[in-house]
């Protein structure tokens, strides 16, 4: 009796808590997108594909200011998010059938390899040891990794030349960290950017090392606390990353940039986002390799 | 060993010590306190002497009134406990498993087993958490709660067999004797009794295991300290103290009440037991769940120790 | 395979600063763990109301927390160390609970008789403590002991995000670099970490079998 009752008081505890993990562990919605323009593909192909399906999932970064940076409400915004709403809209899928997944960036290659994103847009720069595990698409816009230091400069860094032995704060499994450590720093490493900034506050480094452009957001977020010695010195463009063989996926992404850069849509979704702080560059010319 | 077996009843003068301890620590303890506020409150000088504002500062606390940042914070909580509560789930039915597979009759399963067991046990969260996140490509979600549930799960697996290793031998004999099969003996008449015994163990893991969820930021999961450095990364570093702060509070008071109500179960399961020693060893699961079964009744002397986290 | 071989001095790096991060964290920790215990059990009710707060509050707090306390708010506060050591402070603050925990399951498994016999031969606090039960308690707080330190090798990955170099973090600069072989890489590390966990293990394991067989 009491056997019985307990399995009955399982069954229900053990069905509430699998809809509980079920439809909370959900997440995409399943609306039917409305088309903001039809278009038609060559069938097979991978534009075909995410065209039919009518979703489209991106991988971004959260945590970028200017870039990709999540909002309050759950949503990311910044330059990358404007250039994937763009491609989106491009394939004919609504923006809110856009699937944003976050990428650190340690599993960016694998997210494309398996599947879980079509495409990274996530500030992620063309090099030729990521060229052997996925392809790139662009480079969309040409950054350099650039140094921040205190308002001021009191120590006068001009160059990471001046950073030899010194302290410096970066990201973990960045490039950004990678670079650095030719200049032989004394490098000190952490999880995201803007946890660097304590410690430049405080004295422990006497800089922060990534790209420029964040380096700029970061700046803007903390008025006259810090400022960005403007002296990049790396080449650091960056691409949209995608499946290693999709050729014809790439070269359609490449036209569409090469078209967004004539029509101003580039420049449009610049300003709108990082251009609040920086300034409109040139677009970078595409690479099609 | 309760503690008053160890010293006298206080008398007059030992009374009297103790008052002035009391107070003298009472007022360390609060300048210390006071002069940590008052630091804090100062305004900040960095190293360029640029100057910032305290941390206690109203520049600094006006995302308060936002509403959207509590809707994020409570989103954060929300997370933290679907994801606690779905991986303490399986975590049971894996342990339970677990226990059964380790003191199968058949070397076959046991041994694998044991080595199944060493090798989850010896694994950063953080790494199990990864792994299962890129090998299966699950959603973030899920490979939070599998980790979680695996790790927790060979705890309470280890706990379950060591709970049955300590019922008297009686039980399964007579088990035996009126005619049921080992298997029927097992799952009857020792498991729920071991169970009930390790009730106050398991629940003490799973405190752990809500504390461990914070852990899940590494698959970008978008659980309460996630969202504290989301929230950081989105309204800037200056606000990073009093994020800090709101989740600090909000972690001691959820896990304080889980605790609590492990503390509860303890002692109502405790002494029905009327065991005489404190409970079965637990290998593996002392040390990070040393739970003292009351003795004879003793209630102060009975605290519970959480797992050490990851 | 090359993934593995070229990244293996960046995973022994890591790995050295892992065992530092243990071996200090670990003497620290239990340094303050037995004091804590000591003072739950003094007779001074101040000491005692001290540790029963400072347990309760370092265990319901995330690790995360406490590290983040430890490398952002300790430095403004005055403390003004290497991160390495602040996280060392972080550790140690985090783990030395479950070592009171431990040595107090310890203590309260040594038969009360014992301590009862203690005082009513005239030894007062200190004598019966530590000629009478720390000797018995010894023999059965080394494998929970064992088990806490355990845990603080797993734990001391946290502290990667705190500034401090170990071994998850050089797994990540690993995976960086070699983005074809994620999983390899992750697996080499999780291999490093049971190098250490493992053999802890089985220590705990066989004094446990010999203090059975004792008792």
């Amino acid at each position: 009796m009491r056997l019985k009752k307990g399995l009955m008081i399982s069954a229900i505890a053990t069905a509430s808590i699998l809809a509980l993990g079920a439809c909370a562990g959900g997440g995409g919605d399943t609306e039917s997108p409305a088309a903001p323009q039809e278009v038609e593909f060559e069938a097979g192909t991978t534009m075909a594909e995410l065209n039919e399906a009518g979703s489209i999932t991106i991988g971004t970064k959260f945590d970028q200011p200017l870039f990709g940076l999540k909002g309050l409400d759950g949503n990311p915004v910044g330059f990358d998010v404007e250039i994937g709403k763009i491609i989106a809209s491009e394939l004919g899928i609504s923006e809110d059938s856009i699937e944003w997944v976050e990428t650190v960036s340690a599993n960016r290659e694998p997210f494309i390899e398996n599947g879980t994103v079509d495409l990274v847009i996530a500030t992620y720069t063309i090099n030729d040891t990521r060229k052997e595990v996925v392809s790139f698409a662009g480079p969309y816009y040409n950054a350099g990794q650039d140094l921040l230091v205190l308002e001021g400069n009191p120590e006068g860094i001009t160059g990471p030349e001046d950073l030899e032995g010194k302290p410096v704060c970066s990201v973990a499994g960045s490039t950004s960290e990678k670079n650095i450590a030719e200049y032989n720093v004394d490098l000190i490493t952490t999880d995201t950017y803007s946890n660097c900034l304590e410690p430049l506050r405080s004295g422990q480094v006497i800089a922060v090392t990534t790209d420029n452009v964040i380096l700029a957001g970061l700046a803007d977020q903390n008025p006259g606390e810090f400022e960005v010695i403007s002296n990049p010195f790396t080449e650091e463009p960056y691409g949209i990353g995608l499946a290693k063989d999709d050729t014809d996926f790439r070269m359609w992404i490449n036209d569409l940039l090469e078209e967004i850069y004539e029509d101003g849509r580039w420049a449009e979704a610049w300003e709108a986002t990082a251009g609040t702080v920086l300034k409109t560059p040139e677009p970078p010319a595409v690479d099609r390799y | 060993m309760s503690a008053s077996v160890l010293y006298d009843a206080p008398g007059p003068k030992a009374r009297r010590r103790n008052v002035i301890f009391s107070i003298v620590g009472a007022l360390l303890i609060a300048a210390l306190l006071a002069w940590i506020i008052l630091t804090l409150a100062a305004p900040r000088i960095s190293a360029n002497g640029n100057e910032t504002p305290g941390m206690f500062d109203q520049s600094r606390w006006d995302i308060v009134s936002e509403p959207l940042l509590w809707d994020a914070f409570l989103q954060g909580v929300l997370n933290t406990l679907r994801m606690a509560a779905v991986a303490a789930f399986f975590a049971l039915v894996i342990g339970i498993a677990f226990s059964f597979a380790r003191t199968a009759r058949s070397q076959w399963i046991r041994v694998p087993t044991a080595v199944l067991l060493e090798f989850f046990r010896g694994m950063p969260l953080l790494l199990m958490m990864l792994f299962i996140f890129l090998v299966f490509s699950t959603g973030s979600y899920w490979a939070g709660v599998a980790a979680l549930a695996i790790y927790n799960g060979a705890l309470i697996g280890e706990a379950l067999r060591a709970g049955i290793a300590a019922l008297p031998r009686g039980q399964k004999e007579s088990g035996l004797a009126i005619g049921l099969t080992p298997v029927q003996t097992r799952v009857f008449i020792e498991f729920p009794q071991a169970f009930r015994q390790m009730l106050p163990i398991i629940i003490a893991q799973m405190v752990v295991l809500l504390k461990d969820t914070s852990l899940a930021y590494v698959v970008a999961y978008d659980e309460l300290s996630r969202t504290i450095k989301n929230l950081q990364n989105f309204l800037g570093n200056n606000y990073l103290f009093t994020l800090f702060i709101i989740g600090l509070a909000i972690y001691l008071a959820i896990n304080l009440t889980v605790s609590w109500i492990a503390r509860f179960v303890a002692r109502r399961s405790g002494p029905k037991m009327g065991k005489t020693t404190d409970g079965p060893k637990v290998p593996g699961a002392d040390g990070t769940q040393a739970l003292i079964l009351p003795l004879r009744g003793d209630g102060p002397g009975s605290g519970y120790g959480g797992g050490a986290g990851v | 395979m090359d993934a593995i071989i070229e990244s293996t001095p960046l995973y022994l790096e890591g790995f050295v600063e892992t065992l530092k991060l243990l071996a200090i964290s670990g003497v620290g920790a239990f340094v303050v763990g037995v004091l804590v215990a000591a003072m739950r059990i003094s007779p001074i009710p101040t000491l005692r109301t001290f540790a029963t707060v400072y347990t309760e509050l370092l265990r319901n707090v995330p690790l995360l927390l406490v590290l983040f306390f430890c490398a952002f708010v300790l430095p403004i506060l005055g403390v003004d160390f290497d991160y390495f050591v602040l996280a060392c402070i972080g550790l140690t603050a985090y783990t030395s609970p479950f070592v009171a925990e431990a040595v107090r399951s310890g203590f309260n498994g040594v038969p009360i008789g014992q301590a009862e016999a203690a005082r009513s031969i005239g030894l007062n606090f200190g004598q019966t403590v530590s000629l009478v039960v720390l000797p018995q308690a010894v023999r059965m707080v080394i494998p929970p002991l064992i088990n806490v330190f355990i845990a603080l090798t797993k734990n001391t990955s946290v502290a990667g995000v705190f500034f401090v170099i170990e071994l998850f973090g050089a797994s990540s600069r690993a995976a960086r670099d070699h983005g074809d072989a994620v999983i390899l890489v992750l697996l080499y590390a999780a291999f490093l970490y049971l190098v250490i966990t493992i053999p802890l293990g089985t220590i705990a394991g066989a004094i446990e079998k010999k203090v059975a067989v004792l008792r």
